[in-house]
């Protein structure tokens, strides 16, 4: 057996060494367990599609690391073509031109590029202030409210719609059931940025800082403020529960079923379909009423692919064609389906319904619909530098918040002077200000 | 008294060239590259870099946060110094009268020694679990709740038992050593003179032991401020958060995560002034003090 494997191996070895017209592109990205699992089927069923190119996924660790490794790559000249760079990580990608080839110029010169092709929520968060796409969108996901079926079911209620139903009809039902009613995973993403556009609330001055460096954060507004007052009223009375900045922390409870709902990222529908033990099902981020009536579409969170320049035209044209691969119906449909990532073109969501995937998972269509909501001036997207640091800020002061080391009043003045010296030092870092 | 001396001056210098090669290769060029990025304000991708003087230092010096971050390593630093050296030093003074098994017990206490700092922050992020630590079960038990990564003085609590944890065995080794060249006679003297053993262990045994504890407190220091990297990312599971944090891991926080170079770098020449600092501080004043046999 051994024998026989080994001599496989040389003869896939050899045979490689034959096809020597074959192009090898290297591909950078940040997903670790199930979801890198499907990332490298993905790879392999690529490669073994055609006989042209051959793409490596590596993967690198954490959004941060994975950002970090990219440009640390970049300075020594030994990039990868590919690099999957978070949401909080665009800007600072983009606003860096030299560095990437944008996504509509590449795919426009190696088959046709048609940016209606995606679906709307999807479109325009990677892309430049003209609207043309510079990163591709990859795993796209927004966050959403997950619930425990049985536990809604015990508490005998349901979903809650607002934030105003949550706190005086639902949490209370299920703090009266034995559950804890709510946790969820990341503080700056869910209850802030896309706080901002469920709400649609302008979260930057330069709409949101798409169109210049000069960017103003405009955080500290009295909804938000009055949304962690009532978080931290809520945690004082044990109607959310809150682990610390750690995603997979505020995870846990609900996979293990002490927490009735959990905001967690559309994205997380493939790990907990294997993790929880538990019927369950997903709906809309609740808003509150006293902000609005006409809640807005969120914003895509999760990551993109960068083309990074500097490399043949070959390997750029191969990037291409995985990129092509990657947006064909059949993969986002498999990727949407194993991991609950949102199909980003409008042929695969399509596919998705008259395969009858939401028949059987309800769930699963949860974040593509909220991603299609009515959308609204803010909800595109926002493009802010140095992002990484003021969601550490962010946090940092949230966590202080709970912990009533601070008022709500004083943190946001922090956080909104902290993040406003931080980004005048990125655009200062671009020649800008 | 005849120098011995080269006879060619450049024969010295030729022997020596390897290991200046190495030393200005990996270390000055290094802390160079270090100062002159503390000067400038420079794009992540390397596209552009503006010069500011000493603005990088200015903004440390008025961040609230960067004082914050400072206060936490101080205090951090003594209590992990003080206590891991005072628990080495009871444990080699108990080992040394061990008389039998005495091998099979200084060989567990050194084993700890052999743990990689990370994988001792991860025992200790298991042991401090919201749901299944036993620390956490334990402080349950009397009445408090432990929550490492919520509450600010909890995961400093971990990260400073987990370092203290971590450094004993290196201080026993060396105080067991230190213990074990007392001279035999020079302690049957003190027995007859004195009978009281604390009073013996104070006067005779803890002086003769003043080289050795020098010279470990500069190590627990640096130890303190520059190893337990490791042990602080586990613990805090690589998000900052509100946790407590060391100046060493605030550099890799602004550089590594934030990209912002030059305010990292800025703070990487602080470091390097605070180990300057630190090795004349050995050398001129505390080595002239102690006395060496």
């Amino acid at each position: 057996m051994l024998a026989r494997t080994t001599l496989l191996a040389t003869a896939t070895v050899f045979c490689g060494s034959v096809a020597f017209a074959e192009t090898e592109i290297t591909w950078w990205h940040a997903m670790g367990g199930q979801l890198g699992e499907t990332v490298n089927q993905i790879a392999a069923d690529f490669n073994a599609s055609q006989d042209d190119v051959t793409i490596t996924p590596i993967y690198k660790g954490s959004y941060e690391e994975t950002l970090t490794a990219g440009i640390a790559a970049f300075r020594a000249g030994e990039q990868p073509n590919i690099l999957q760079v978070f949401d909080a990580g665009a800007a600072t990608v983009i606003a860096a031109q030299g560095a990437t080839i944008p996504v509509a110029d590449l795919l426009a010169e190696n088959g046709g590029f048609d940016i209606n092709d995606y679906i709307p929520g999807v479109r325009y968060f990677y892309a430049d202030s003209d609207g043309k796409m510079i990163g591709m969108p990859f795993n796209s996901s927004t966050p959403i409210m997950y619930y425990n079926t049985q536990a809604l079911e015990a508490a005998g209620v349901t979903a809650p719609k607002t934030w105003e139903e949550f706190q005086s009809v639902t949490a209370p039902a299920l703090k009266e059931a034995g559950y804890e009613p709510l946790s969820q995973s990341h503080l700056p993403w869910i209850f802030t940025e896309n706080f901002m556009s469920r709400h649609n609330l302008p979260f930057a001055t330069n709409n949101n800082g798409y169109d210049g460096l000069d960017t103003q954060i405009l955080v500290n507004n009295e909804a938000i403020r009055d949304h962690f007052t009532a978080a931290k009223s809520w945690i004082d009375d044990g109607l959310m529960g809150y682990y610390g900045s750690n995603w997979s922390d505020n995870a846990k409870p609900f996979e293990e079923g002490r927490t009735a709902m959990w905001l967690g990222s559309s994205g997380s529908f493939g790990g907990l379909m294997q993790k929880a033990d538990f019927e369950f099902s997903a709906t809309y981020l609740p808003y509150w009423e006293a902000v609005t009536t006409e809640p807005t579409q969120t914003f895509i969170g999760g990551a993109s692919l960068f083309a990074m320049s500097g490399q043949s035209n070959e390997e750029n044209a191969a990037t291409a064609a995985f990129f092509n691969y990657l947006t064909s119906e059949e993969v986002q449909y498999m990727w949407h389906r194993e991991t609950g990532y949102v199909p980003v073109t409008q042929a695969a969501y399509e596919l998705a319904q008259t395969d009858g995937h939401y028949d059987r998972f309800p769930a699963a269509k949860i974040g593509v619909e909220q991603l299609s909501l009515a959308s609204g001036d803010n909800t595109r997207g926002y493009r802010m530098g140095f992002y990484v640091q003021i969601r550490d800020v962010m946090n940092r002061e949230y966590g202080r918040i709970f912990s009533g080391e601070t008022s709500v009043e004083d943190a946001f003045n922090t956080i909104e002077t902290e993040a406003n010296e931080l980004l005048s030092r990125f655009a200062r870092t671009q020649g800008a200000g | 008294m005849k120098r011995a001396g080269f006879a060619q001056p450049w024969l010295p210098m030729l022997l020596l060239l390897p290991q200046l090669t190495i030393i200005v290769i990996f270390f000055y060029w290094p802390a160079l590259e270090a100062v002159r990025s503390s000067f400038y304000l420079e794009d992540p991708f390397g596209f552009g870099s503006s010069f500011v003087g000493l603005e990088n230092y200015q903004i440390l010096l008025e961040s609230r946060e960067y004082r914050r971050v400072a206060l936490f390593t101080l205090f951090f630093t003594l209590c992990v110094t003080f206590f891991s050296l005072a628990i080495a030093l009871l444990l080699a003074v108990k080992a040394d009268k061990v008389l039998r098994g005495a091998t099979s017990y200084k060989t567990l206490l050194m084993w700890v020694y052999a743990i990689a700092p990370p994988v001792a922050g991860l025992m200790g992020a298991m042991l401090v679990n919201h749901s299944n630590g036993m620390i956490t079960h334990l402080f349950g038990a009397a009445g408090y709740e432990f929550r490492n990564g919520l509450n600010y003085s909890d995961t400093a609590f971990t990260m400073i038992l987990v370092a203290i944890w971590k450094q004993i065995p290196v201080n026993f080794i060396f105080f067991l050593s230190g213990l074990q060249s007392i001279p035999v006679s020079l302690r049957e003297a003190a027995k007859i003179d004195n009978k009281s053993g604390t009073s013996r262990f104070w006067t005779i045994t803890f002086p003769l032991l003043a080289p050795t504890g020098f010279f470990l407190l500069i190590t627990n220091i640096t130890y303190a401020l520059f190893d337990t990297f490791g042990i602080i990312d586990v613990v805090i599971k690589g998000e900052p958060g509100n946790n407590p944090l060391t100046l060493v891991y605030k550099v890799y926080v602004d550089g590594f995560r934030g990209n912002d170079l030059g305010g990292s770098s800025a703070q990487s020449v602080v470091l390097m002034v605070l180990v300057l600092a630190l090795t004349v501080f050995q050398f001129r004043l505390i080595e002239k003090r102690i006395h060496y046999t």
